[in-house]
């Protein structure tokens, strides 16, 4: 029997209240907030905080493939799933592979990954969706899309939920469309693409799915449909005859159609909801339909707080306005600061990758003195090579000292310069991100993300940050 | 035992430029200002200098720096490199060549020709590209006032005072950058560049060039009754990133403390604060002159503030710090300012520092600091 063994998700700090769209463009608002990546994050840190969100929350197994979902990977030519293996820290023989280009990419990675455990090809597989899709200025896209990434691992032991079936069909349809180099996602008038897209689609596949396993709408516990939209929702919801506990929250309204991750995300929520024996439909729309039924099992009562992917929605900051909203997100031009320009070399990243995609320190073995990033010589008593590695991700940690930079290039300064220290005696100095300035003090407790530092000669800069810790009470943080 | 640099070299003449946005002038103009009035201090031309040290981060490379603009042709000319403290090295290579016997007269000279580059603040250079990204000198140094200020509970008041000195005695200094006295209020409310650190706890980026005449003490009345000679020379170099580095305080620099009590037993001195007579440091920020006073034992570790209150360190009181305004007033121009803070001590200890000269003046120190912060030179210079 395969199943789901564990789930994570993520989403950003920062909410934009939709009443800023109204005032900026003098319109109307579909209501409610949505999640917005700060400056430093992409689809491809987003992946990683759910990656390291859902093994964080699971008995330590043998991974063997990692998928990475999303129709905004960072690269075109280079896959983000390589980088991703060395920053959750997974086995060089782990099978890596991006899904890329469709809505679709996180259940059809899912539906392969089961396959591949199922024939026994590998014991378990990780499939970590993120996205991060812009709207044009002013369209309905741009209050619609949410930033956010959720993962999950298929195995065959210690299941949170069983498969049992599935449906799957492909369409040609164009509703949505971004070609290559474009920033916005397109679309055509919607009375057309709303009747002959999702609903028409979702539809088809329901009705088959449920003659195929001779079942009706009344026998799911609960039923996952990501929508483009709360309209959308709603139709199909009424077509099936859906009765309101039935139906998953679409989380449209606190973090927004966050693209391909959005499947899961809802998934991770009904899991964390779900009673042991439930049936739960998940469907998920895009060039074609999947649906799968999956049980939930007796361990999804009692792990439901490792899923832990509340802590995530519910500590959030408020953005201060459309202004801020469309800086972080790179739409216009600033005037560049007076400071040099970025610049990085791949031989420098090659060789330091340990300690800038995996962050291992090193620990003397014979002095114990703890050394970032790692060193020849050990500084407490000059032994040579002689160092025990060790990951720092995860590890509890605290503001040693910090600066607010006003000099410093930053799309959003200050920039919050750390000296952070790490148990163990381990010293990083980095930038603090999803910080209020003004709450930053020495002492606090802080942890690790992963993120984009800056580009240069047209390559991403990935390294870790500090952050405040985000705790389920949330909104202090920020 | 090796045996101490005291007494063995002497400058003779030494010449420094008008510190300032020089628009008008290039590292060439400031290299023949620095040298030339140098010369003349002296009372040699070129043709006497056997052997030069140029000390300059950004503005040139190698020893024809030197050559090109003096037409110095077939000497030995070396540059050198040291963080902020390059100007000093220079300096400091310089007397150690003479003290060796391979010269008798050698060029000693700092040049930094910082705002051609229209960029504010120092340049930056990758060295590793996401280790520390985020870096700036005055961010290096806020990292320690943040955390001397949870230690010890001091404020920004504190720093303020001397940010407030140093523009008082700069006022008082034709070649200082600002020549304009300041007010407490005014630091505090200047805008912040690294928090804790606002506007004018920083020294501004500047031009400028110095230039000194070394000659063995033995050799130097020929050239000047009043010639100074070297008491100490001390270089300590540390981690080039501290804030990696495990157990790192933030409240002191090791190095400060290592070269203070070289060059103190070089010169034979057991207590800096009453002995010296003016000390010129690197206060690039006013935090750094703090942990200065401290590193340097002018006063006890933590009590820097009791000291400043009680204005121990102003031009009259018991240790006149930065007579000549100090980086605050001169800016940094990195590979000058050494050079610039020993032509100060040279000039109180041959009583030519006009309106800032301090009475009896016997006995000085200047101080480079470099890097953030590694690297610490000192130079102890006395009368004859």
């Amino acid at each position: 029997m395969i199943g789901i063994k564990s789930m994570g998700a993520y989403v950003p700090l920062f909410r934009l209240n939709r009443a800023e769209f109204a005032r900026a463009w003098r319109g109307g608002s579909i209501g409610g907030e949505k999640a917005v990546a700060n400056y430093d994050e992409d689809s491809l840190t987003m992946a990683t905080e759910a990656g390291l969100n859902c093994l964080a929350a699971m008995a330590p197994g043998d991974v063997g493939g990692l998928f990475f979902a999303s129709t905004t990977p960072p690269y075109s030519e280079k896959s983000s799933s390589s980088i991703l293996a060395s920053v959750l820290d997974l086995k060089k023989e782990v099978l890596t592979m991006d899904v890329t280009d469709s809505l679709r990419s996180a259940t059809s990675a899912l539906l392969m990954a089961m396959n591949s455990v199922n024939q026994g090809s590998m014991e378990e597989a990780l499939i970590v969706a993120a996205d991060c899709r812009l709207g044009m200025a002013s369209s309905d896209f741009e209050q619609i899309f949410g930033d956010a990434s959720a993962a999950l691992v298929v195995g065959k032991s210690n299941l949170l939920a069983t498969f049992e079936g599935m449906y799957s069909l492909t369409d040609p349809f164009i509703d949505v469309w971004r070609k290559e180099g474009e920033s916005f996602v397109n679309t055509w008038e919607d009375r057309f693409v709303k009747l002959y897209g999702f609903s028409r689609v979702i539809e088809d596949g329901m009705q088959n799915l449920l003659k195929k396993y001779e079942l009706t709408p009344a026998d799911f516990a609960k039923v996952i449909i990501p929508a483009p939209d709360g309209r959308s929702h709603q139709d199909v919801l009424k077509r099936f005859g859906l009765k309101p506990p039935q139906v998953q929250d679409p989380l449209l309204s606190t973090v927004g159609n966050a693209g391909a991750a959005h499947a899961f995300l809802m998934l991770a929520s009904a899991l964390e909801e779900a009673k042991a024996g439930d049936r739960i439909l998940l469907a998920n729309y895009g060039d074609g339909c999947d649906l799968l039924i999956l049980r939930a099992t007796d361990l999804v009562e009692k792990r439901r707080d490792q899923i832990g992917w509340k802590r995530f929605l519910n500590s959030k900051s408020p953005l201060d306005n459309y202004e801020k909203y469309i800086t972080l997100k790179g739409e216009i031009e600033k005037e560049p600061p007076r400071r040099p320009p970025f610049d990085t070399s791949l031989p420098t990243l090659w060789r330091d990758r340990k300690s800038v995609l995996s962050l291992y320190g090193g620990k003397c073995k014979k002095c114990g003195t703890a050394h970032f990033p790692l060193q020849r010589i050990c500084f407490g008593c000059r032994s040579k090579d002689h160092f025990e590695e060790v990951r720092l991700v995860g590890k509890k940690a605290e503001l040693f000292t910090f600066t607010k930079d006003n000099l410093f290039a930053s799309i959003d300064p200050p920039m919050v310069m750390s000296v952070v220290e790490i148990e163990g005696g381990f010293r990083i100095y980095c930038q603090m991100t999803d910080r209020n300035p003004d709450q930053v003090k020495v002492g606090m407790p802080v942890e690790m993300t992963f993120r984009k530092l800056h580009e240069a000669r047209g390559l991403n800069n990935y390294f870790w940050k500090c952050r405040p810790v985000r705790s389920e009470g949330g909104g202090k943080n920020g | 035992m090796a045996e101490s640099i005291k007494d063995k070299v002497s400058i003779v003449g030494m010449g420094c430029t008008k510190f300032g946005e020089n628009w008008e002038w290039s590292v060439e103009d400031m290299v023949v200002e620095a040298v030339y009035e140098a010369y003349e201090d002296t009372g040699v031309g070129p043709e006497a200098i056997e052997a030069a040290w140029v000390g300059t981060a950004y503005s040139g490379s190698g020893g024809s720096i030197l050559s090109d603009i003096l037409k110095l042709h077939d000497i030995p000319i070396t540059r050198v490199e040291n963080f902020c403290a390059t100007g000093m090295e220079a300096f400091r290579n310089a007397c150690y060549a003479v003290a060796a016997g391979v010269y008798d007269t050698v060029l000693a000279v700092g040049v930094e020709k910082l705002k051609d580059s229209g960029l504010q603040g120092l340049p930056d250079s990758m060295v590793r590209p996401v280790f520390g990204v985020g870096r700036t000198a005055p961010g290096c140094f806020a990292l320690i006032a943040s955390r001397y200020f949870e230690k010890y509970g001091i404020g920004k008041e504190t720093l303020a005072k001397i940010a407030v000195k140093n523009h008082k005695n700069g006022a008082l200094n034709p070649k200082a950058h600002f020549q304009r006295e300041i007010t407490v209020e005014q630091v505090l409310k200047a805008p912040i560049i690294a928090w804790p650190l606002g506007l004018f706890d920083c020294c501004p980026t500047t031009d400028g060039a110095a230039a000194a005449v070394i000659t063995r003490k033995n050799l130097a009345k020929k050239f000047k009754e009043n010639h100074i000679p070297v008491k100490a020379l001390a270089l300590s170099v540390s981690s080039m990133w501290p804030q990696f580095r495990p157990g790192f305080d933030y409240l002191g620099f090791s190095a400060n403390v290592s070269a203070s009590q070289n060059a103190y037993q070089q010169a034979g001195i057991k207590d800096p604060l009453k002995e010296l007579d003016i000390a010129e440091v690197h206060d690039c920020f006013t935090i750094t002159e703090l942990i200065i006073y401290e590193d340097l034992g002018f006063c006890p570790k933590g009590e820097a503030k009791r000291f400043i209150d009680d204005g121990v360190f102003e031009l009259n009181g018991e240790l006149a710090v930065n007579a000549d305004g100090g980086l605050k007033s001169f800016g940094h121009p990195i590979g000058a300012s050494g050079l610039r803070m020993i032509y100060e001590v040279y000039k109180q200890l041959q009583g030519k520092a006009g309106k800032r000269q301090i009475k009896n003046a016997r006995l000085g120190m200047a101080h480079n600091l470099g890097g953030t912060p590694q690297v610490c030179c000192i130079t102890i210079l006395g009368t004859p």
